[in-house]
């Protein structure tokens, strides 16, 4: 076997389930041999996890942190997007606004928990503009470069048919951009995840990341953090793999690579 | 022999004149370094017939292309479609892209309807058809681009082109990406396409053989900066014998003509 031959088809399940309980002897022989009585072995977070399970409360969480990445994320990309498009197509005035974009971009949404409180107080708000700014940026660059990046040929196209400047944007501009523009929402999404649980540990009392909080903080259940923890990593595959679903549309598949 | 003809020579039968090159210079200025692309160009095309601009890479013909379609304008001299200066890209002169231009995120039938947006539904779903079935991609309606060959993609396009009606077409090394024989296919197709249209074309290569199997008239054009060199008539019917003496001798005399030894 060669790194060009296919897999065999169960050794692409046999493999992975083989590291996965790999992965679990090291943590539970880890705990064993450590002796530690404050980290959870994967048994001790098999319960908590079914204790999580059989409260209303879990599923409560879950839903708070989900709507706020809903919230958050869906006004970054009403407002990113339109901007990006605009800012790729006018690059005068990407010009413009690049050096306060590029100065902002990097700053982690978490250093603006104090000014959301602020502003909003602690509430679901702040959450949520926390989250719009760690999906607002992403949205914007992929915006921008995308239409940046739309060869000529096209624009040439399509001025050639006698398209206005509104339907070129919409009719050769973003088509072309498009499959540039789901990697960047892709990409914002992820982040958005990440953000919504650091803001919930501060900013709210509910969602997964207040989950995590609260029960270290009362009764320093590190079962039911770990639990926590990786319901938060397998909910963040979830939505991944649901956004990557888009990239199989049939307008856009021309962008992204496929294994035929 | 009489093949050669002067420089700019009057249209050889008395048709309307579709297409006028006007004393056309180009230069280019980039980095302070200026490039003379285009050197005092004058051509007339008549309407319906079919020209092909022949030079050396990088000599400028494609440059000239871009011009007549509008998407640049000359530093010098004019261009004028039916009388009229041409300043920007119109719909009734489609140009054909060197590179693949179709559409990829569009399917066969959204590529040649691009342009048809202000028909009515039954009307455009008609000029479709028809136009589907003249480049011979019936069943490959809801196809998209990727999943067609290099051949099928460029009969896409001069369909796309074809489907508003313009009266010319401006095509720019269309075949130059496909193999020899899917080449050959393709020039006859153009041709059946053509007669049967009788658009106007200007088209750009720099395949001696191409030029002489497809054009009436053929526009030697120098290294860069481009002059006419000369001007050749192919007076053969279509079908045209590519192994008769007349073909051999027009394609030797352009070959000449560039300065090339006609051996390997």
């Amino acid at each position: 076997m060669n790194a060009l031959s296919q897999p065999a088809k169960w050794e692409r399940f046999f493999w992975p389930v083989v590291a996965t309980g790999l992965m679990l002897a090291l943590w539970y022989y880890s705990v064993r041999w450590s002796g530690t009585k404050v980290f959870p072995s994967p048994r001790e977070v098999e319960k908590g996890l079914a204790e999580l399970l059989g409260h209303h409360v879990l599923w409560k969480d879950i839903i708070d942190s989900l709507r706020r990445v809903a919230v958050g994320f869906g006004l970054a990309v009403l407002v990113g997007i339109p901007l990006g498009l605009t800012l790729g197509w006018y690059p005068a005035a990407n010009q413009v606004v690049n050096p306060t974009m590029q100065i902002l971009r990097p700053i982690s949404p978490i250093a603006w928990i104090p000014v959301a409180i602020i502003f909003f107080g602690v509430g679901d708000e702040a959450a949520i503009f926390l989250i719009f700014l760690g999906a607002f940026f992403p949205i914007v660059v992929a915006c921008v470069n995308g239409v940046a990046n739309v060869p000529s040929v096209y624009r040439r196209a399509g001025r050639n048919f006698g398209l206005t400047p509104p339907q070129l944007l919409a009719r050769v501009l973003f088509p072309a951009a498009l499959p540039q523009i789901l990697v960047g929402l892709r990409i914002a999404l992820g982040i958005a995840w990440l953000v919504v649980v650091a803001a919930e540990m501060i900013a709210v009392d509910s969602g997964l990341g207040y989950l995590v909080i609260d029960s270290r903080n009362s009764g320093k259940r590190y079962d039911l953090v770990v639990a926590a923890i990786l319901l938060i990593g397998l909910i963040g595959l979830i939505l991944d793999l649901a956004f990557r679903r888009l990239e199989k549309l049939r307008s856009v598949r021309w962008g992204f690579r496929h294994e035929s | 022999m009489p093949v050669m003809q002067p420089i700019a020579a009057p249209l050889p039968f008395t048709v309307k004149t579709r297409l006028s090159v006007d004393r056309v210079s180009m230069v280019f200025e980039r980095d302070g370094k200026r490039t003379e692309v285009l050197n005092n160009i004058s051509l007339e095309v008549g309407d319906g017939e079919f020209v092909c601009l022949l030079g050396p890479s990088g000599c400028g013909k494609s440059t000239l292309l871009n011009a007549m379609a509008g998407f640049l304008t000359p530093t010098s001299g004019e261009i004028r479609v039916d009388g009229e200066t041409v300043r920007k890209p119109d719909p009734r002169r489609i140009f054909v892209f060197q590179e693949r231009g179709v559409f990829p995120w569009l399917t066969v039938e959204g590529n040649i309807g691009f342009g048809l947006s202000k028909l009515g539904r039954s009307e455009r779903e008609q000029r479709i058809a028809h136009y589907v079935k003249m480049v011979g991609l019936e069943g490959f309606e809801k196809t998209y681009p990727q999943e067609l060959s290099g051949g099928m993609k460029q009969r896409l396009e001069v369909a796309r082109a074809l489907a508003v009606n313009p009266d010319m077409l401006l095509l720019d090394e269309p075949f130059g990406a496909l193999d020899s024989i899917t080449r050959l296919v393709m020039r006859g197709e153009l041709l059946r396409i053509w007669e049967a249209e009788r658009k106007t074309v200007i088209f750009v290569t720099h395949d001696i053989d191409e030029a002489v199997q497809l054009a009436d008239r053929v526009v030697v054009m120098s290294a860069r900066p481009a002059t006419i060199q000369q001007i050749v008539n192919i007076d053969i019917p279509h079908p045209r014998d590519i192994s008769s003496a007349r073909y051999l001798e027009l394609r030797d005399g352009i070959f000449k003509q560039i300065g090339l030894a006609h051996k390997v």
